[in-house]
């Protein structure tokens, strides 16, 4: 083997292209070498001191929602086993204003489509990065304790295992700005994300069914939270999940 | 050599509509499906797609722009795809992009784009010159640093280094992307380390 092959080849051997017969070449070249060898340790020196990690970039997530709304609507049936992972519950706690006064809720419409745009983006977003609870357990009492001190809200948190709806955890999440806690549940495949958040003291609404990119989303107020249910499962089903929920909620309340 | 079926980069030009796409043209439940699948394959490489394309144009926002482009053509041929290995292939429709119109807006890559010179392709690898490499030490410097050296590189060299580098590609990967033989590729990367390191030592110097 030449000078002139081993300059080249020494990459080959350094980035493990070669096999060992052309290895053993190679290095057995090098070795004898003068004018090779201090090229090998110089290169093998360059190639450790690349902050690979650190050239690399990450993608903005204005880029990442760009491209996520260029694709069409996640299926609404969930075939994955992935799917069981799927599903955030988004709340941002609206306060009800528990009064039966009228009030005319202030909320911009585009703020409203803003909220609903980023809880849509959080639950496609939890579904992909197999990042769907920080903690998963299906035991209301570990998952509410979990949210102490983590978001400034007492979240609740309810088993409906019973009622079809099963509970899999909880997780952080952001929205409009500030952190909100969702808890996570599963119908069948389809993931159920409830988010919730600290309402506007003075805003009281009316339960509300929206559709965004398929996903089907009911938001609602109640002790001064504000809650966002969204899921891929039908509107029927997402409703009698927030009747449940409101229900159990209800009962523990009284026990 | 191509290993995939790559879209034409110029018939792929158009600007993208919806009523083109093969995928979200209609609503049915294969397709749904079929973007089910795309999104699962192709999204989890957004990251390193984007960092190519900086390194390939240097302008954050046509590197953006470059991406999304990319993914639009990925997922309209995605019937086409019959590798194994999506992110290969995911590369090479990204490289074309950012050969294709993007080169011709960036200034950058412009004054930069010497692909394809038949000098640097026609002459056997072996006797290409090399820069012998200065001896001693290489100090540690901070990414940012590095990033500009890298991105300092003419165009074939630089793109070499990224995709074996950063990117973590074969060298049978790359030449399938880049479109050369896998003998250029590594006597590229010989070049572009030889420069890199020259490079690299040479900014120690003017920073001392």
């Amino acid at each position: 083997m030449t000078c002139n092959e081993a300059e080249i080849l020494l990459h080959a051997l350094l980035d493990g292209e070669l096999d060992a017969g052309n290895a053993h070449q190679v290095e057995t070249h090098v070795e004898r070498c003068p004018r090779c060898a201090p090229q090998l340790r110089a290169y093998r020196e360059l190639q450790q001191a690349m902050p690979v990690a650190q050239l690399r970039f990450t993608a903005p997530a204005s880029l990442r929602r760009r491209i996520e709304k260029t694709l069409p609507a996640a299926p609404q049936r969930a075939s994955s086993r992935r799917s069981v992972l799927k599903g955030f519950v988004m709340g941002t706690a609206l306060s009800t204003a528990m009064a039966a006064t009228l009030v005319v809720a202030v909320f911009r419409t585009d703020q409203d489509q803003r909220v609903l745009g980023d809880i849509v983006s959080a639950h496609v977003r939890s579904l992909q990065a197999d990042h769907l609870t920080d903690v998963r357990t299906s035991d209301q009492h570990t998952v509410k304790p979990w949210f102490n001190g983590k978001v400034n809200i007492a979240p609740p948190v309810v088993d409906l295992t019973a009622k079809g709806f099963m509970l899999l955890g909880g997780r952080l999440d952001y929205i409009d700005g500030q952190v909100v806690a969702s808890i996570v549940y599963r119908r069948r495949t389809h993931v159920i994300n409830v988010f919730v958040a600290q309402g506007a003291a003075s805003e009281a609404r009316e339960a509300k069914l929206q559709t965004m990119q398929g996903f089907n989303i009911q938001r609602w107020n109640a002790r001064g939270l504000e809650f966002f249910a969204i899921s891929d499962i039908n509107v029927e089903e997402l409703r009698e999940f927030v009747e449940k929920f409101e229900a159990a909620l209800h009962s523990n309340s009284e026990t | 050599m191509m290993l995939y079926r790559l879209p034409r980069p110029q018939g792929l030009a158009a600007p993208y509509t919806p009523e083109r796409n093969a995928v979200t043209g209609n609503g049915s439940g294969d397709s749904r499906d079929k973007a089910e699948r795309f999104r699962e394959a192709a999204l989890p490489y957004l990251d390193d797609l984007y960092t190519l394309a900086r390194y390939l144009l240097h302008d954050p926002a046509d590197a953006e722009d470059a991406v999304q482009e990319c993914y639009l053509r990925a997922l309209r041929y995605f019937d086409t795809f019959r590798g194994s290995a999506i992110k290969p292939w995911l590369f090479a429709i990204l490289r074309n992009v950012c050969r294709g119109e993007f080169a011709r807006r960036s200034r950058a890559a412009l004054t930069m784009d010497v692909e394809g010179g038949e000098d640097e392709d026609a002459a056997p690898m072996w006797q290409e010159p090399q820069l012998s490499p200065e001896m001693g030490m290489l100090h540690q410097r901070d990414a940012e640093t590095i990033r500009r050296l890298v991105a300092e590189l003419p165009d074939p060299f630089r793109e070499a280094i990224v995709l074996r580098e950063i990117n973590d590609l074969s060298y049978r990967e790359i030449a399938d992307i880049v479109g050369v033989p896998v003998g250029t590729v590594m006597s590229r990367l010989a070049r572009a380390r030889s420069m890199l390191r020259q490079a690299w030592i040479a900014e120690e110097g003017t920073s001392r």
